[in-house]
């Protein structure tokens, strides 16, 4: 009989922040010195030793050097972002499946608002001929906006200060209509997610899109994060096409921190920071 | 590999422990249709409660550290797991925690409406202030339980999980059975234990404390069952630690019915239901035995 592989010990491992960048007025960057084995997409659990411990994808990559970047919405990733050098984080992970990046040549990359952070690492590594469809509130908040000056990239704001005004749907549209992708990608709100893959579906074109649900274990035991049959910490993050079709809760449901099962908008008004109770 | 228990057919001795997967019907039948023959529920609160916040689970390689905290919406927010239990063609267990015996009580009348096959009354959870092992560790007060729910519940069968804690885990046994208890399930996890980060002198687990579960508490699990098997004359899920077919016939060999499945999950995926279903038969192929054969073959 197999006997598995139990050796490996998945506690957090602790780093201080080497430095930080402000990224945006919402947004900043935590660096550390060392070396984290990833997939673009997949993510890790950030321990704030007496706080609370998040998900966040890898958003900087380098062969000495890692980052992850917070939206400053919550009390995590507030203090997560008020952190000094020196400060001390747990790292656990890296957990999930990543994005499936032999795909072929043309790609389209999407990013919604701090939806930016989990694709960067993929552009980076795929770093052939990307389109870029990036979108944010305002131009102050476009995250990563001078990182690719190299790509083909369309922005688009809600309040129209750059870029097209209106959605990132919209410009992938007017991209299809003028280019062949042979994979789309997306990150962001997941209502966005849902438009670009039925755009996707339409246009017979696959995606690979990037779910985010409340966690705890990281690695497919709990179900806390569970979206219909799939484990999104461990199935996911990343789902492609053949998969949301299957998945009726994809832009429809989720549960919150008591396992009950609410609508998406309830639980994203939670994870916004709203003082809702989690139970009701 | 058909297994019959308390009068149900089983397509598989594997048993979902609660706490792992169950958070909804939909992964449920994913456990099922990846060879599991018995799945469980969540354990099921009388109201809300959030559990604890996070770090709550940390994989040590060996085993599991987890202060999840009985997370449950309660069993009257649950109406899509209640209608959709209606449609399954798959036997379930519905297990309930409470912090009282009316608590326990409640629940367990409103849930036995619902029809699942079988209750598990959780005396065992280590992770919370009031819930669970305060009951598991008293003979009386796990008496006090079983049959103060078997009152209400009627025709339901009734599992009492018990913690590895108890003094005299047979003696815990012995009562739930005086009680009315149908069935045992050994053993809840281990501990609590806690972890230490040394860097920030810090409890990993947020609730500080947790229960051990996985490979490095089978030993525990096998001793618990084993003694279990003597003090009483029901059947036994044996579950902690299992992961491979050999871990299940020892279980077996115990004294136990079933083998649970909980943290193999991890280091297996979720076919190790099917893997250990498959080695068992093999096994026994191999000896030219049946699981009634060995069971309780170490006494």
């Amino acid at each position: 009989m197999n006997k598995p592989n139990l050796t490996v010990e998945k506690k957090p491992i602790m780093f201080r922040v080497d430095r930080t960048k402000r990224e945006t007025p919402d947004h900043v960057t935590l660096f550390f010195n060392g070396t984290i084995q990833f997939r673009p997409g997949q993510f890790v659990m950030v321990w704030m030793p007496g706080v609370d411990e998040k998900p966040y994808t890898i958003s900087y990559h380098g062969p000495k050097t890692f980052g992850i970047t917070v939206e400053a919405k919550g009390r995590f990733s507030r203090k997560a972002a008020a952190m000094k050098p020196g400060d001390l984080l747990g790292i656990r992970g890296p957990f999930g499946n990543g994005f499936d990046t032999g795909t072929g040549e043309r790609v389209c990359v999407v990013a919604g608002g701090c939806g930016t952070a989990p694709v960067a690492p993929l552009i980076d590594m795929l770093g052939k001929d990307i389109t870029l469809i990036q979108g944010a509130r305002s131009r102050d908040l476009l995250l990563f906006k001078e990182r690719y000056p190299s790509l083909n990239g369309h922005y688009c704001t809600d309040d129209g200060t750059f870029g097209h005004k209106g959605f990132v749907t919209e410009l992938l549209e007017q991209a299809i209509s003028t280019n062949t992708f042979d994979m789309v990608y997306a990150c962001g709100p997941e209502i966005m997610m849902k438009r670009v893959f039925d755009i996707c579906e339409k246009q017979k074109i696959p995606c690979q899109v990037s779910l985010e649900r409340y966690m705890r274990c990281g690695f497919g035991a709990c179900g806390a994060c569970v979206c219909g049959a799939e484990r999104v910490c461990i199935d996911g993050p990343v789902f492609n096409s053949e998969k949301l079709r299957q998945m009726e809760n994809f832009n429809q449901k989720a549960l919150l921190k008591s396992g009950a099962e609410v609508p998406l908008s309830t639980y994203a008004s939670w994870r916004c920071g709203e003082n809702i109770s989690t139970t009701n | 590999m058909q297994v019959n228990f308390l009068g149900k057919n089983l397509i598989s001795p594997t048993v979902l422990a609660s706490g792992i997967l169950g958070n909804n019907f939909d992964i449920l039948q994913r456990v099922h249709a990846s060879g599991c023959g018995l799945v469980t529920m969540k354990s099921i609160g009388p109201t809300p409660r959030d559990g604890h916040n996070n770090p709550t689970v940390i994989d040590l390689g060996h085993g599991m550290i987890n202060a999840v905290g009985l997370p449950s919406p309660g069993y009257l927010h649950m109406e899509k797991e209640w209608a959709d239990l209606n449609n399954r063609d798959f036997p379930i267990v519905a297990s309930i925690y409470g912090a009282s015996v009316d608590e326990f009580q409640q629940v367990a009348d409103y849930v036995s409406d619902k029809k699942p096959d079988f209750i598990e009354l959780n005396i065992s959870c280590p992770n919370s202030e009031k819930h669970g092992m305060l009951f598991g560790t008293s003979p009386t007060a796990s008496f006090d339980v079983v049959n103060a729910v078997k009152k209400v519940v009627k025709t339901t069968p009734l599992i009492a999980k018990l913690t590895p804690q108890a003094l005299d885990i047979g003696e815990i046994a012995k009562a739930c059975e005086d009680g009315g208890a149908d069935a045992i399930c050994a053993i809840n996890t281990l501990g609590p234990g806690m972890l230490i980060d040394i860097e920030s002198r810090t409890p990993i687990l947020d609730f500080k404390k947790g229960g051990l579960s996985g490979p490095m508490i089978r030993p525990v699990a096998v001793r618990c069952v084993y003694d279990i098997f003597k003090a009483t004359r029901l059947p036994i899920i044996g579950l902690g630690g299992i992961t491979t077919g050999a871990d299940a016939i020892e279980m077996i060999m115990a004294g136990a019915t079933l083998a649970g499945v909980g943290s193999a999950v991890t280091y297996r995926g979720i076919s190790v239901f099917k893997k250990i279903t498959r080695e068992m038969d093999q096994w026994l192929k191999d000896h030219g035995c049946t699981l009634e054969d060995i069971r309780g073959a170490a006494h």
